[in-house]
């Protein structure tokens, strides 16, 4: 008798609503957790793989021989890669182009490379605004592998031991 | 007189209680629904397809793709089946590895569940708190794989990588002063395992503000009680699996029943309902994000203490470490020739399944001993418990079809793979 009569005070009083009310109430003087977005970022592992990038050897040779790993292991087949012998005798891509819409950002490509060439940077906010702009060329690659280098080394560097 | 006649209406593709694109045709009686009709297809990727002319690990990523909020337990399922036809085991710490972050994801696929599920029953506030614990784990799910969501981390032999050592950390800025930062970064000391440890700490104590919120609630009761009530006769007839089943009272598990990867080896218990409504798979669903609490930490305090490979030392499988293909002609002639045409499965066929967060989730590989299998079938969950959409709401009203859909868990890129 005496738990049905505390049931149904309870039931009146709307006692589990604010209960739970007391929850988001904690919740509304807590410290807040959110981080503003385009002033600071979330931190990124080593690991992370974003926006493609080709890198060069310290000497400005750029590290790509075109073995065409990459190429074969893309499960979506987003790169496409030509390539011709260079003056000096050496083979280099003439053409290394990756659709960024076919592209699942697995990170095959970057664990296929057998000389670091093709990386996948911590860049991930990116856009187009044109048709077309989602195949990115060798230079563009290039350019975001020289702009990048130092942060995509030290990346690598960091994961060195568990690849 | 006039005459009265059913009404038929459109529920979707474009609902946001639809779950992504759900189409309902659905005959209705005034505001009680008398026949209900769920039209897929639309997220149709041909992911089975697909793998047929692709190498066997290429394959990983799609597997990401289908049910895309427990990532990694879809790829459990389809690299146990490659690794039943090829033979081989995967390292034990690579097991450890692999059912603590199918746990990792089966919290991130209840706590999706639990805040979408809220919002559409009108609880709001789930869905920030849910989000909130989620982001912790994404974190996990980045360090170890470099990917927040489709992770791509387990392979046929193991998994890619080691957990790393240290977690990144949070930069100050102006916003975040030193002390602030330092705050912030106070669990992101330690290694990723001691980030999971701290997340494992507070984890149960969020389930119970969750709990608080909704459990006893008034208005949750109303929309849930009695709602799509399934007895367990027909839930075993009609091919459910998972929380679908054990909310209609039956005990079956595969992690218990048919024991994979290292669950033969953890201490925990399965939840079961009585009555087979909403509100019991709700309990049952609660009720597992504190047992995959519990076998986290059990697999957490094992892999500190057991440090060892994670991937098998089979070059035929397995690529080479990066060390070894730079140095050494074999190892770079291994890497080659497994980058290019991978590795051929001897002739045969194998089902494995995987006790993913929405059921059993199996892969059905045929091979005909080459590198690519020469079929493959997935059995995912969602869609046998899709197709029992009709009976779970015949009869009840419309705004209890949003809590049944709610309720099976449906996501769409494991129904129309």
């Amino acid at each position: 008798m005496n738990t049905r009569v505390r049931q149904l005070l309870r039931s009146f009083l709307l006692w589990e609503l604010l209960k739970g009310l007391r929850v988001t109430g904690r919740h509304l003087f807590a410290r807040k957790i959110t981080v503003q977005y385009p002033e600071e970022k979330t931190p990124k592992s080593p690991r992370f793989r974003g926006l493609h990038a080709l890198r060069r050897y310290p000497n400005g040779e750029e590290r790509c021989i075109a073995c065409k790993l990459c190429e074969a292991v893309c499960p979506a087949a987003a790169i496409t890669i030509e390539s011709e012998e260079r003056e000096d005798g050496t083979r280099r891509t003439t053409r290394y182009d990756i659709d960024l819409f076919k592209c699942i950002y697995c990170g095959f490509c970057e664990e296929a490379c057998p000389v670091d060439s093709i990386v996948e940077t911590h860049i991930h906010e990116f856009h187009f605004e044109n048709r077309g702009e989602n195949v990115i060329t060798k230079e563009q690659l290039l350019a975001i592998g020289d702009q990048y280098e130092a942060e995509i080394a030290a990346a690598r560097g960091t994961d060195a031991p568990y690849r | 007189m006039a005459e009265i006649r059913n009404y038929t209406m459109n529920f979707g593709p474009q609902h946001p209680a639809a779950h992504g694109v759900l189409r309902l045709v659905m005959e209705m009686d005034g505001e009680v629904i008398e026949r209900l009709d769920p039209h897929i297809g639309l997220l149709h990727r041909g992911t089975e397809k697909l793998a047929e002319n692709k190498p066997f690990n290429q394959s990983i990523g799609y597997m990401d793709r289908l049910d895309y909020v427990s990532m990694m337990c879809n790829e459990h399922g389809y690299v146990r089946a490659v690794e039943k036809l090829l033979g081989i085991e995967a390292p034990e710490r690579a097991q450890y590895i692999r059912v603590m972050f199918d746990e990792i994801t089966r919290i991130l696929n209840h706590l999706l569940w639990l805040g979408t599920h809220g919002l559409d029953l009108g609880a709001m506030t789930m869905f920030l708190y849910c989000f909130r614990e989620r982001e912790d784990l994404m974190d996990c799910y980045e360090a170890v794989s470099g990917a927040r969501m489709h992770a791509t981390y387990y392979r046929v032999g193991g998994v890619h990588r080691d957990l790393p050592n240290q977690m990144p950390q949070y930069e100050p800025t102006k916003i975040h002063g030193k002390k602030d930062v330092a705050r912030m970064n106070e669990n992101r000391q330690g290694s990723l395992l001691d980030f999971i440890w701290d997340f494992t700490e507070r984890f149960p104590g969020c389930v119970d503000d969750y709990e608080t919120l909704l459990t006893d609630n008034r208005i949750w009761k109303q929309r849930t009680v009695g709602i799509g009530v399934v007895s367990p006769e027909r839930a075993m007839q009609m091919g459910f699996s998972g929380v679908m089943l054990r909310g209609s009272g039956i005990e079956w598990d595969l992690r218990k029943k048919q024991p994979y990867a290292a669950y033969d080896r953890m201490d925990f218990d399965i939840p079961v309902g009585v009555v087979g409504d909403c509100y019991d798979r709700y309990l049952v669903r609660m009720e597992e994000m504190r047992q995959s609490n519990r076998i986290i930490r059990q697999c957490v305090r094992w892999l500190k203490q057991n440090p060892g490979p994670v991937m098998i030392d089979n070059h035929k499988i397995a690529p080479p470490r990066r060390g070894e293909m730079k140095g050494d002609m074999e190892s770079l002639i291994h890497h080659f020739k497994l980058f290019t045409e991978g590795y051929c499965v001897p002739e045969g066929e194998a089902y494995a399944a995987v006790e993913a967060p929405k059921g059993e989730f199996g892969c059905y590989v045929i091979s005909d001993g080459a590198n690519k299998p020469y079929r493959l079938k997935i059995r995912a969950p969602g869609f046998v418990h899709l197709s029992s959409i009709h009976e779970m709401c015949q009869g009840h009203m419309l705004a209890d079809v949003v809590a049944v859909i709610g309720t099976q868990d449906i996501v769409f890129g494991e129904i129309d793979r």
